[in-house]
């Protein structure tokens, strides 16, 4: 097999999943398993090729213009590794989808939206220049907007149009600080303006833009204040839908963005970092305990997100190399458990037509994949010890520790028991409770959708292992970390 | 469906004097679009402004003619064909540049000579890109119109119809 | 001090979109705020008598950067202006998508979800 250069994928990665996009419009628009065949091979291709960008790094100079000039994409191990999780979860989404969608009308408007979705999340992590970045997260943001929309009943409309006003409100801070800081230096280049900033120092303007970037991602990521769209949008989107949503585009739209901002391009200091820090411990508790009282199955676990993603900040906000550890471990496994716990909530729905708490119970017979891997999901997201959840939990708490932030560490143990009660409450409603009359007979999981949801639980599973490398350099995630305190390189 | 559909039409129509002038505006119009499109990588103008103006040249047969006339000019199907052509055709582009020589994406690979600045043939691949764009662009505007101007309120039937998909991308012009 | 008008647009674009009821003065004022933020940009990128951007036939490198404003802002705005058509179109088609079944234009009346 000849030799892969890895400069000439880094454009690939947006162009390939556009091109499909547009050739299911274009070939596959009655051919619904034509559709799905393009979007699965799409993924596998993704998915392959950012295993091979594995441990690169580079710039690509889009048409061969020199920096200042021409529009750079950038390559480097943070980039890889949620390329990676973006990949591998969307390949798990789609061969979910192939079964799941099977009930919708227009299902290669479906696959076409996602593909869409999934360049816009590729531009994101790989643009190497403000605007682009902006650009990107809207192709990103429209897609996830006309999916939540995708059934057309009254809550989805109802959730997207209020994501879509949300949204673009959180767009419009964006581009203003876009604007602010592109006056400020002068230039739109990542690395060029964090030169810029550490010659010049912060000034007013430049902290004002820090300011709205971190309001607009800060939605982008629904952390707490801004979070008031998630708990509709997510769980009003077909399962598929959710699972992307909740599982990668907040990240990668938001915590990746706010991170990479903050430590590459900003560098921030002492205050910005502890008001990171509150947003997190915010969004982590009341997401939390918002959480415990739900009874539709698909809501509780947007809640859920919003803690989980409090704790991800919460890590970043240490600004230590541990508590950045914690943070991006986290962000990679709560894109494998919680994907796969939409992913089970839809399967549910699918079988039984109901995602309210209260009318299920007893599935672990009729539905055993979903009972287990959603067994294996909930060990992981509560914080049970072989599984990843506990390593990234445990390394941020130990992370707060090392920083002397004693009443943080606790918070995050005691939001941990709070996030075991709330999975103890969905495993035991819907697998364990007495199975009523009217679920006596269910089909079982489509074999696809098993298959999809075996893939993510095994995610899972590895994810686990990569503590082995160390507690200080776990696989992967390790040299991602490094990637963010050493700076942004070249420009 | 058509039945409605003629029933509707009959009404939107607009007078003689309107189609009169429509009739002869058209063409310009259109004219002025396509020189936009073609000389957009020499004066202000390129893929997006130069699509919009040809869109404008349908919605205005549209507006003035009743609906049947626009679509019977630019269909729904073949408008959203088009869309999806449009920007195969600039990612293709693309590609090319790869392919072709020192392996950039978007290389602009067809060489000018300096002598050739400032005409319309200088741009190399550009105006192929602004062409696709210009197609695509056009096409998306018109199929957006359409596609809203065909909900009907309070419940009455609406015509096969799905979210408009907006694939929105970058304008190079 | 002209960037202020810029902010006060953005504000009233703000104020329109927390006070409205209705669906379709809400996407109004989104409208309204993105384009203050496009104006600002276009300030940013504004310099007194300048020229436009466009390199005539004989003209030098130099001169044209002395004399221009800068473009690239306007091709950022032109692209914002791009994307916001997009988020346009699907905002207008959902809220008739809305008004189809909920009946009303007004977001006090479309109240499903909870909790």
């Amino acid at each position: 097999m000849m030799a892969i250069n890895v400069q000439t994928l880094i454009p690939l990665f947006v162009a390939i999943p556009l091109g499909m996009s547009l050739l299911v419009q274009l070939v596959a628009r009655r051919r619904h398993a034509v559709a799905e065949t393009l979007t699965i091979i799409t993924l596998l291709a993704l998915t392959l090729m950012s295993g091979l960008s594995v441990g690169q790094s580079g710039i690509y100079h889009l048409g061969g213009w020199p920096t200042p000039v021409g529009i750079d994409m950038r390559l480097d191990a943070l980039a890889t590794l949620l390329l990676l999780v973006v990949s591998v979860v969307g390949l798990a989404v789609s061969l979910y989808s192939v079964d799941y969608m099977r009930r919708f009308t227009a299902r290669s408007h479906f696959y076409s939206l996602f593909l869409l979705m999934v360049t816009g999340m590729n531009g994101v992590i790989l643009a190497g220049d403000l605007f682009n970045l902006y650009v990107f997260l809207e192709v990103a943001a429209i897609a996830s907007y006309s999916l939540v929309a995708f059934g057309c009943a009254h809550e989805e409309l109802e959730a997207s149009f209020k994501y879509i006003v949300l949204g673009s409100l959180s767009s419009a801070l964006i581009l203003t600080g876009v604007a602010l800081v592109y006056g400020m230096t002068g230039t739109l280049n990542l690395a060029h303006i964090a030169s810029r900033i550490a010659e010049t120092g912060m000034s007013m303007p430049l902290l004002l833009a820090f300011g709205l970037f971190i309001c607009g991602f800060a939605f982008k990521a629904a952390l707490v204040p801004f979070h008031a769209w998630l708990p509709d949008a997510h769980p009003s989107a077909p399962a598929p839908v959710s699972a992307m949503l909740s599982g990668v585009l907040i990240k990668a739209l938001g915590v990746y963005v706010l991170a990479r901002l903050a430590f590459n391009v900003f560098g921030i200091g002492a205050n910005e970092l502890s008001l990171l820090r509150w947003l997190g411990l915010l969004s982590m508790v009341a997401g939390g305990l918002l959480a415990v009282g739900q009874k539709d199955i698909k809501r509780l676990f947007a809640y859920s997100s919003i803690s989980q993603v409090g704790f991800m900040v919460l890590g970043l906000g240490l600004g230590t190399p541990l508590g950045l550890i914690g943070g991006l471990y986290h962000l990679v496994n709560h894109a494998m458990f919680k994907p796969l716990l939409f992913l089970n909530a839809g399967a549910i729905e699918y079988a039984t037509g109901s995602r309210d708490l209260r009318q299920l119970g007893g599935l672990n017979r009729q539905l055993p994949v979903t009972a287990a891997t959603s067994m294996i999901g909930s060990m992981s997201i509560a914080g049970i010890p072989p599984f990843n959840g506990f390593w990234s939990k445990l390394i941020i708490v130990l992370a707060c520790i090392e920083s002397g932030f004693y009443g943080f560490a606790t918070a995050a143990v005691l939001v941990s028991i709070v996030t075991l009660a709330y999975q103890l409450k969905v495993q035991r409603m819907a697998f364990f409770a007495a199975l009523p009359e009217a679920l006596k007979d269910l089909q079982r999981e489509p074999p696809m959708m098993a298959l999809a949801m075996i893939l993510l639980a095994v995610g899972c599973i590895v994810l686990s292992f990569a503590i082995l490398t160390g507690l200080r350099d776990p696989w992967l995630i390790g040299a991602a970390q490094q990637a963010l305190t050493a700076g942004i390189f070249g420009g | 469906m058509s039945g409605s559909r003629k029933l509707r039409d009959r009404g939107t129509g607009m007078g003689m004097t309107v189609k009169t002038v429509t009739r002869w505006l058209k063409g310009p119009i259109l004219l002025f679009g396509i020189y936009l499109v073609l000389y957009g990588h020499v004066t202000p103008g390129g893929g997006f402004g130069g699509g919009v103006v040809i869109a404008s040249a349908f919605i205005l047969i549209t507006l003035t003619s009743g609906e049947l006339a626009g679509l019977s000019i630019f269909s729904k199907g073949a408008a959203s064909r088009l869309d999806s052509v449009g920007l195969l055709i600039f990612l293709i582009l693309g590609w090319l540049g790869t392919w072709w020589a020192s392996g950039y994406f978007f290389e602009n690979f067809i060489s000018t000579s300096e002598t050739a600045y400032h005409s319309v043939l200088s741009g190399g691949t550009m105006p192929i890109g602004n062409l696709a764009l210009g197609l695509k662009v056009a096409s998306a505007l018109f199929l957006v119109f359409t596609v809203l101007s065909a909900f009907q309120i309070a419940g009455r039937a609406i015509d096969g119809l799905t979210d408009p998909e907006e694939q929105q991308r970058e304008d190079k012009s | 001090m002209i960037y202020s008008l810029c902010l006060l647009l953005i504000l009233v674009g703000l104020y329109g979109v927390v006070v409205s009821r209705e669906t379709l003065k809400i996407v109004i004022s989104i409208l309204i705020m993105n384009h203050g933020v496009h104006l600002l940009l276009l300030l940013i990128g504004y310099r007194e008598a300048g020229n436009p951007p466009i390199v005539d036939p004989g003209a030098s490198i130099a001169s044209f950067a002395n004399g221009a404003v800068d473009p690239l802002p306007q091709a950022m705005v032109l692209t914002s202006i791009v994307i916001g058509l997009g988020v346009l179109a699907l905002m207008v088609a959902l809220c008739v998508r809305l008004y189809e079944r909920y009946g009303t234009f007004d977001i006090t009346e479309i109240r499903r979800l909870r909790g």
